[in-house]
């Protein structure tokens, strides 16, 4: 399985618009959406089905037993994540809670129980045709890069014949983004022309350089910003960055996805160009002998 | 007064709004804690900048003293510690830092060493202080950087502070917002815009937040999310439009408040409304 992976450093540049024009394009019988801190491309994917939804296990939190804990305080005191309030009553907060364990193991009276905890919600929607993996995690949760690696598994225990699989990735540098580009053969970034998604492409090309990910480069919404967008090109020359297309601003890509559409399901701008990078990134992602 | 601007959804006008609020405020505190993609600066472009490293503590062999118990490989849930061939290896970037491995290693082969992680800068720009936390790519995880860059304000309560927040609703969002006295959430009027705000409403909701939403994009269409804050009756701090030369503007990472006064109203206008609102909450809360 081919996989191609979308991501884009900025929030809000247009990954999910792409991602899913590009399922559309290629009719892709394996996709996934790995932005599980706020997961979107179900909403303009059609299922009309409900997913089989299954519970996300994080790391499991600490509990505390008042009828045993004799407040020794030790607990608080070890604890690096000032995950344990002494205040009315030994107490956990659970959003601090990383699941480590050294409460557990330095409590002198076995007050203090690691417990599973629910931590988000894998969905996968499928047919005889298409799996679509998906999830969303728990609000304020800590472990999204594990729930990433969960929803890719999830795809490929569902589709793993799929010559092709398109992943929308979330924004950022961090944990989800690094556990997405695990394993994936292509990374599509997409640009924005502002000074500040200058910015954030090249920290995220830097971050897929240290995974060794090849990586190829569009543009949208090119012409609200003609100078930042060849600044953009410029720097893949000088990366030595396949550039692979620009998209223009569209008021009708916003109708479309507001619609519950992709953009190549009606005839607009912003869909005809992102014909020709899907083709363009095709290529590349299948070409032989490529770095 | 500490004011967190968040939005769940990527590229919604977090940034637009938190510098132009402390551009408007004048002298205020302008603190970026999306360490991942930090931009305020590119806007703010702060003089005089000062800069700190951020490390945690990873765990540090002592080959010589180990004798392959392997009592700190099973206790690490992290998974950051392997024993092979003789050997115990740390793999530094899953480690949590939580010291257990230390605790429970009965020869004394653990100590600690530091592993820089990123870096918070502080700079000035104009009568606004600026504070940019930065995560070194490559990282996972950015909140020993953002538990930085909040501590040290903490004591600065007499002035306005503006908290530039993450995209999501994961931990880094929550650490963000944890000690903020009042949310603002910058909502776009999309579908996905509408689905994300839904995501940051329920988490201020969840954290007893006082908030209110900031309308960006504005068009003369029906908005979406501004049909979600009035089915919730959720304040409404005030709308900024969808507009060509704000749109070029903020591209450039020019501050709209300084360069334009139709922009310096408007920014003045809804801080003056996040003002009120923000003292009014402490007033009833009191």
């Amino acid at each position: 399985m081919k996989q191609l992976l979308i991501l884009s450093g900025k929030g809000g540049t247009g990954k999910t618009t792409i991602a899913s024009a590009f399922i559309k394009l290629s009719d892709a019988k394996a996709y996934a959406d790995c932005d599980v801190d706020a997961p979107n491309l179900h909403l303009i994917m059609g299922w009309k089905a409900e997913p089989k939804k299954t519970d996300y296990y994080g790391l499991p939190i600490a509990e505390i037993d008042l009828d045993l804990c004799i407040e020794c305080d030790q607990c608080r005191e070890s604890c690096r994540f000032d995950a344990i309030n002494a205040e009315p009553n030994y107490k956990v907060d659970p959003f601090a809670c990383e699941g480590c364990g050294v409460c557990e193991y330095v409590c002198p009276v076995e007050a203090i129980t690691l417990k599973p905890a629910v931590a988000g919600e894998l969905m996968l929607y499928f047919d005889q045709e298409k799996a679509f993996s998906t999830a969303q995690l728990k609000m304020g949760s800590g472990t999204s890069g594990l729930l990433v690696t969960e929803v890719k598994k999830q795809l490929k225990s569902a589709a793993d014949d799929s010559e092709l699989a398109i992943i929308d990735g979330s924004p950022g540098i961090g944990c989800p983004v690094i556990a997405s580009l695990s394993g994936v053969d292509m990374v599509l970034i997409v640009a924005e022309p502002s000074i500040s998604g200058i910015s954030d492409m090249e920290r995220i090309i830097n971050t897929a350089a240290k995974f060794g990910t090849k990586t190829a480069v569009c543009i949208n919404k090119y012409d609200t910003n003609i100078e930042n967008t060849e600044k953009i090109e410029q720097f893949c020359k000088r990366q030595d960055l396949p550039f692979i297309g620009r998209i223009p601003f569209d008021s009708n890509a916003v109708k479309a996805i507001n619609n519950g559409q992709t953009i190549v399901d009606i005839d607009c701008k912003s869909g005809t160009a992102v014909k020709e990078i899907y083709r363009k990134a095709m290529n590349f992602l299948f070409e032989k002998g490529g770095s | 007064m500490r004011i967190a601007v968040l939005s769940g959804k990527g590229g919604t006008g977090k940034t637009l709004v938190s510098v132009n609020l402390a551009a408007a405020a004048k002298t205020s505190t302008y603190i970026d804690c999306d360490v991942e993609e930090p931009n305020g600066h590119l806007f703010l472009k702060p003089e005089g900048v000062q800069e700190e490293e951020i490390s945690v503590k990873i765990p540090k062999v002592n080959n010589d003293l180990c004798n392959g118990c392997r009592k700190c490989v099973d206790f690490c849930k992290f998974n950051a510690l392997t024993y092979i061939k003789n050997k115990l290896i740390v793999f530094d970037d899953v480690c949590h830092s939580c010291g257990g491995c230390i605790l429970v290693c009965p020869e004394n082969a653990l100590t600690e060493k530091e592993r820089v992680i990123g870096k918070v800068q502080k700079g000035v720009s104009g009568e606004v202080e600026v504070w940019t936390g930065i995560m070194n790519t490559g990282e996972a995880m950015g909140i020993p950087i953002i538990k930085k860059l909040l501590v040290k304000k903490q004591t600065e309560a007499n002035r306005q502070t503006f908290i530039d927040c993450p995209p999501g609703s994961a931990c880094i969002v929550m650490e963000s917002i944890k000690d903020a006295d009042y949310c603002i959430l910058v909502a776009e009027p999309t579908l996905f815009g509408v689905h994300n705000l839904n995501m940051v409403y329920e988490l201020v909701k969840l954290f007893d937040k006082p908030f209110g939403v900031v309308l960006n994009k504005c068009l003369e269409e029906e908005n979406p999310a501004e049909i979600f804050c009035l089915e919730r009756n959720i304040k409404i701090l005030g709308r900024i439009p969808f507009d060509h030369d704000l749109g070029t503007l903020n591209s450039n990472a020019e501050i709209a408040a300084n360069k334009n006064e139709k922009y310096r109203e408007l920014f003045s206008s809804l801080l003056d409304t996040v003002t009120k609102e923000v003292q009014h909450e402490t007033i009833t809360n009191s």
